[in-house]
């Protein structure tokens, strides 16, 4: 079975993260650069299925230069090559457009499933496995905290609020998938070594046969018209228990919609 | 991200310590309070660094090991104790304890190695006894030769990993009179498999620290050896027992390095937190000369048992410098610890914070592996003899 996991580098959301004044796109160096963390369960579906089905795994990103960083830990857990998608004219893409190179590059690339987060941590859209899907004419079947695979059968657990519901389709199809559904491995000193030796072929969006005036922050469909920084944290609320401590807690969280 | 940026020689080194932070700032750190609190052996968490491959980096590929310089196993060491100082000084420990047979060993020895360092098993180092610590020579353990096997009575004491280990790196005595001048002399060094019938280990110590990692006394009753398990030459085991306590210093000054970065850490943070009379106590010259001594100890500590590393590494004699790591990287984690319980007050004596636990297991930094008085004694003898 031939598997595509799609990897986003992105700002680590336990630092600072902040816009470019300039542009209001992303200021990739106020940050540190990890692998985007849901990515990482995508990684580990991807592992297990083929360690299950047989085939390989490939990677596929698209971003700056610095993004081979995270490409090269995806390798050293295990995938077997990497396709990495690096053009400056690719600067301040949305979704949409983000979307339209990734498809070409599945389409070139072939593929039985395609395994992606649910979400990024940075931009937190959650729409590229839908957009995927319609461009490339296969089923989505998303938010997955399981997946079954019988043959050109794929059955998925879609997490809901209330449990969850079996969705079933048939390969080749693309698959998102939340944080329930495995626990990512460790890469290991081997598989470091052995990363060293694995494929990752570099490419440009001509390359890819398009043009680069239809990528990046000007041909992109969406806006970042306005931004501003998180208000600082509001003091806490100090509740004293005069004998009515808990209700008074129970109230609070009520009011907040826990309970 | 961590306060402490290596110099890598290349990507796969930095590749490295990115996993070993991950596994120590991910897996570690946040299991250590509670199991040093119930004092539960984290065998799990070697079985995780294990399969990641850090339990046999100094040893050469072809016996199943890394192939890796000290310079880069110790960084690896020091970033787990970092996290959890019982697991970085495991690590140190089993690898102590692999030193024998990957040096001295038989080809067929050798062809243990793999399983050894594979990750699934744990090494122990038996070597002091009740009645013999830093007078490591007057061991009275006895191995008696019996057909081709030995038979091992005596008691070992203050076994790191003693009823846990897989296998013991076991100094017993062959010959000679553990209360004569020349006592290092019929010294052996034996490879045990933990199931031998005879061996067990006693109860766990009651320590001050370190409670997680379990010591005990391993007690050895008329358990019978197979005579191929004798690792080097019979009578010769006194100076393997040295060279792999150089390495194993190197081992302790990493790890105490490790614990006196996870102190400083500890208090830099809390030191930009707290406040007092109106302004972060961070911002008192008072408490930022105290920072200050703490973190050039520490980049003292991790030069120095670099420098012997690279030594080792070059192939030059590094027993002086291993022993002037261990020394002064040991009594740096006593003191910055002791300082970090200083920069939190209160907040440091209590264990809602975990610099009072560093402070209690730096402690046993000073004393295993050789005394601090051992190390001088080592560094003293060593510039007499010039």
């Amino acid at each position: 079975m031939n598997i595509v996991v799609l990897m986003k580098q992105v700002p680590d959301t336990w630092s600072e993260r902040t816009l470019r004044a300039a542009d209001n796109t992303l200021d990739r160096d106020a940050a540190d650069a990890v692998m985007n963390e849901l990515d990482e369960y995508a990684i580990e579906e991807g592992l297990r299925l083929t360690e299950a089905h047989g085939g390989e795994v490939t990677i596929v990103s698209m971003g700056p230069e610095k993004a081979t960083e995270s490409i090269r830990k995806a390798l050293s857990m295990g995938a077997d090559k990497a396709v990495h998608v690096s053009d400056e004219a690719l600067h301040g893409s949305d979704a949409l457009v983000t979307s339209a190179v990734l498809a070409k590059v599945l389409e070139r690339a072939g593929f039985d499933l395609v395994i992606l987060g649910s979400e990024s941590t940075d931009a937190r859209t959650g729409v590229l496995a839908a957009m995927l899907a319609e461009r490339l004419g296969v089923p989505q079947l998303t938010f997955a905290s399981k997946v079954d695979i019988d043959g050109s059968a794929i059955a998925i657990h879609r997490l809901a609020d209330y449990g969850y519901d079996t969705v079933e389709g048939t390969l080749p199809a693309v698959v998102s998938v939340v944080e329930k559904i495995n626990e990512p491995r460790y890469p290991s000193f081997k598989g470091i070594m052995a990363a060293k030796k694995k494929p990752v072929e570099t490419l440009t969006v001509a390359d890819l046969g398009i043009d680069p005036a239809q990528v990046g922050l000007a041909a992109s469909a969406t806006e970042v018209v306005e931004w501003a920084k998180r208000p600082p944290r509001a003091a806490g609320v100090v509740v004293t228990d005069d004998g009515d401590g808990g209700t008074k807690a129970a109230e609070f969280l009520a009011s907040r919609k826990f309970i | 991200m961590s306060a402490v940026q290596r110099l890598a020689a290349d990507e796969t080194t930095e590749a490295l310590f990115g996993l070993a932070r991950e596994i120590s700032e991910q897996e570690l750190s946040p299991a250590a309070p509670a199991a040093e609190q119930e004092s539960r052996f984290p065998r799990e968490m070697f079985r995780l660094v294990g399969k990641a491959g850090l339990l046999g980096l100094p040893y050469p590929e072809r016996f199943g090991g890394g192939g890796q310089p000290y310079e880069t196993y110790l960084q690896v060491v020091e970033e787990l104790a970092s996290g959890w100082l019982a697991v970085g000084l495991g690590v140190s420990v089993h690898t102590l304890s692999c030193f024998p047979i990957a040096t001295a060993g038989t080809e067929r020895q050798q062809g243990w190695l793999p399983a050894m360092l594979g990750g699934d098993q744990l090494g122990a180092y038996c070597l002091s006894e009740p009645g013999s610590g830093s007078d490591a020579a007057a061991l009275r353990t006895r191995a008696v030769a019996d057909g081709d096997s030995y038979v091992v009575d005596g008691v070992k004491a203050w076994t790191s990993h003693g009823g846990q280990a897989d296998f013991y790196t076991l100094f017993a005595r062959t010959a000679g009179d553990p209360d004569a001048a020349d006592r290092a002399r019929g010294i052996s060094c034996l490879h045990v498999p933990a199931g031998t019938p005879g061996v067990a280990a006693g109860p766990p110590e009651h320590k001050m620290g370190m409670r997680s990692s379990v010591t005990a006394q391993v007690r050895f009753d008329a358990a019978r050896v197979p005579g191929d398990h004798l690792v080097g030459e019979p009578g010769r085991g006194f100076s393997i027992a040295l060279a792999a306590l150089d390495a194993g210093r190197l081992g302790i000054a990493a790890c105490a390095t490790g614990l006196a970065q996870a102190a400083l850490e500890a208090a830099v943070s809390y030191a930009g937190q707290r406040r007092q009379f109106g302004q972060r106590i961070g911002d008192f010259e008072g408490i930022q000369f105290l920072l200050a001594d703490m973190a050039t100890a520490v980049e003292a500590a991790r030069s120095l048992y670099l420098g012997a590393a690279r030594r080792k590494d070059a192939g030059l004699r590094y027993g002086q410098q291993a022993a002037m790591a261990k020394l002064f990287a040991s009594d740096a984690a006593m003191r910055v610890c002791t300082d970090a319980v200083q920069v939190l007050g209160g907040y440091g004596y209590v264990q809602d914070f975990p610099v009072e636990r560093y402070m209690r297991e730096a402690k046993v930094l000073q004393i295993v592996e050789g005394t601090n008085q051992i190390q001088r004694l080592v560094i003293g003898r060593g510039l007499a003899a010039r």
